[in-house]
């Protein structure tokens, strides 16, 4: 029997080990050229960096995925299938199992297929960016942008840096860029520190949660990164590239308290508002999505049976609950593909992490919230849609005066969210805009597909070598 | 570089619109031209306005670019190589082998 594991971010290698360990041939299917995911970003071998733990945190626990992957990989347990874009995911009834439909290596123009038994979705996520005045001007660039960047090429966007936005990314961006060498000339926060003390109780409950949040802000203070809570980005100004950003404090109701203006000179800005689960794959193979995530038991398991689904594709909770999803997917996959009912018992250490931390996240969403009246400072003409160039008044006028009251209407109104990224990047902004609540986007493919390759699937393609 | 004490192989030469740039073994192709100093390398169909990297990790596609005559690369996804002929991209971007896209 073997298990198809979706990306080899913390969720993925987790469930691989997991598996593995239990004798189950695995194929992780992973679109760099490494492992790692995001979270655990590593730069090219090429580099020869000899620190590279400078840039990440936990560590320890990378180093036991990694060493633990190599093991399974020598004994022929996992194939470790890199620089595999995934799709597609087909469900076959007979005989019954998936074919995993990928685009090989940087290039994505040749195909290949791997079949399984069972499949784990890991895909991760990716950031909300939540549009203003000047966010499309070159050199601003996402939190997470700037970060990836940083860990996989080593290099800085320019030297004067913001980080804006709102989310626990955000400090841990704002100290990797000061100890790379960049000026973080400010931390912009939208969340305040009254959120934090409603939820006191939870955080306390996290005490090494606690002495991470700690530790960045001691950073923080160390490369003098000025801390400005209950702030927001207005405007990023400039021409060919950002050279300016105004920022103003919030009032109580989440508005720009007018007066507390002040521009800061700076060739970056590092803005996030979140993050958003990838659940492409799992849409297209009909699972159930609740909220943003792929709905799953306290298996893991989707409502499609013989899919599995661990990580922040189920919703965003950070490394170490995707470890936790993860770690019990991948022995819940293990039992189940041997036709065996398992113990949750066996994996009860694993679930206990798993609520805390679900727990945590949950306190987490809710004091890190982009400001209530964002909307408001977008103008007539800044961009919500930048692949297609849609600006502010075509959403306007799309709800306004056309009667658009789902983000569909509006996407055929305007051509929001119809361009290249397939409104990964501003289904959240024009969600907001209309006023509706998010839906799932149910993209037939979860990446471009070269025609040249839809019009030979079906015919025989190579399944890749064992373990099959 | 300091900061993970990297010691790449040595620089080899690519070039951005017919300029020499140096690029590392393993940088992508936007990490070689933010080395340079390059933020922005294309220009919208619409507005013509510029754009580079904005989300890093290949789901945004702002940082398309022409690379050896192939139009629309996700210049954070791709690798660079010695000789890369790397051009700026206007709009929909132009096959320079007349490939369809």
């Amino acid at each position: 029997m073997n298990l198809a594991v979706i990306g080899a971010g913390p969720a993925g290698l987790a469930a691989a080990l997991a598996a593995a360990d239990r004798g189950i041939r695995v194929r992780l299917v992973d679109s760099a050229a490494q492992p790692g995911g995001q979270f655990y970003r590593q730069p090219p071998h090429a580099f020869g960096a000899r620190r590279p733990q400078e840039l990440h945190h936990q560590w320890r626990a990378w180093q036991r995925l990694r060493d633990g992957l190599a093991r399974h990989v020598e004994a022929g347990r996992i194939t470790h299938l890199a620089e595999h874009h995934v799709w597609f995911v087909e469900r076959q009834l007979e005989p019954s199992g998936f074919t995993v439909h990928a685009l090989l290596g940087p290039e994505q123009a040749e195909p290949a297929t791997v079949r399984a038994d069972a499949v784990l979705i890991a895909t991760g996520g990716y950031e909300k960016v939540l549009p203003f005045p000047g966010w499309t001007l070159p050199g601003v660039v996402t939190a997470g942008g700037a970060q990836a960047m940083l860990k996989g090429g080593l290099v800085l966007p320019g030297r004067t840096a913001v980080v804006a936005g709102t989310g626990p990314l955000l400090m841990p961006v704002a100290v990797g860029l000061a100890a790379a060498g960049a000026d973080v000339a400010a931390l912009v926060e939208s969340a305040g520190p009254k959120g934090f003390a409603r939820h006191a109780v939870t955080f306390a409950a996290h005490p090494a949660k606690l002495a991470e949040g700690a530790s960045y802000a001691a950073e923080l203070l160390r490369h003098r990164v000025p801390l400005l809570p209950h702030h927001t980005v207005v405007e990023a100004h400039g021409k060919d590239r950002v050279e300016a950003v105004t920022v103003a404090a919030l009032d109580p109701a989440g508005r720009v308290e007018a007066g507390t203006e002040r521009r800061i000179p700076c060739d970056t800005l590092a803005v996030g508002h979140g993050m958003l689960p990838h659940t492409d794959i799992a849409e297209a193979l009909g699972c159930r999505i609740v909220g943003p995530g792929v709905a799953v038991d306290a298996e893991q398991r989707t409502d499609v049976p013989g899919v599995w689904a661990a990580g922040e594709s189920t919703g965003i909770g950070g490394a170490a609950l995707s470890l936790a999803e993860g770690h019990i997917a991948g022995r819940s996959a293990a039992a189940r593909l041997r036709g065996r009912e398992p113990d949750p018992r066996s994996w009860a250490a694993a679930a206990k992490s798993r609520t805390k931390a679900r727990q945590f996240a949950a306190a987490v969403e809710a004091v890190y919230a982009p400001p209530a009246h964002w909307a408001e400072l977008l103008r007539d003409d800044t961009l919500v849609c930048r692949c297609e160039e849609v600006p502010a008044s075509a959403v306007r006028e799309a709800v306004d005066e056309l009667g658009a009251t789902d983000a569909r209407s509006v996407k055929l109104l305007t051509r929001a969210g119809m361009g290249w990224c397939q409104g990964r990047m501003c289904a959240a902004a024009v969600d907001g805009l209309t006023g509706c609540e998010a839906t799932s986007a149910r993209r037939p493919f979860a990446r471009p597909v070269p025609l040249g390759v839809l019009a030979r699937s079906g015919e025989d393609e190579p399944d890749l070598g064992p373990p099959g | 570089m300091d900061l993970v004490r990297a010691r790449p192989g040595p620089a080899y030469t690519v070039t951005f619109d017919g300029r020499e740039l140096p690029a590392l073994p393993g940088q992508t192709v936007a990490a070689a031209l933010w080395s340079a100093g390059v933020a922005a390398w294309r220009t919208t169909r619409g507005g013509g306005e510029p754009r580079g990297v904005f989300c890093g990790i290949g789901v945004c596609f702002d940082c398309l670019v022409t690379v050896n005559g192939r139009p629309n690369q996700r210049a954070c996804l791709v690798p660079a190589a010695p000789g890369d002929e790397i051009r700026s991209q206007d709009g929909t971007g132009r096959s320079d082998t007349g490939e369809v896209r």
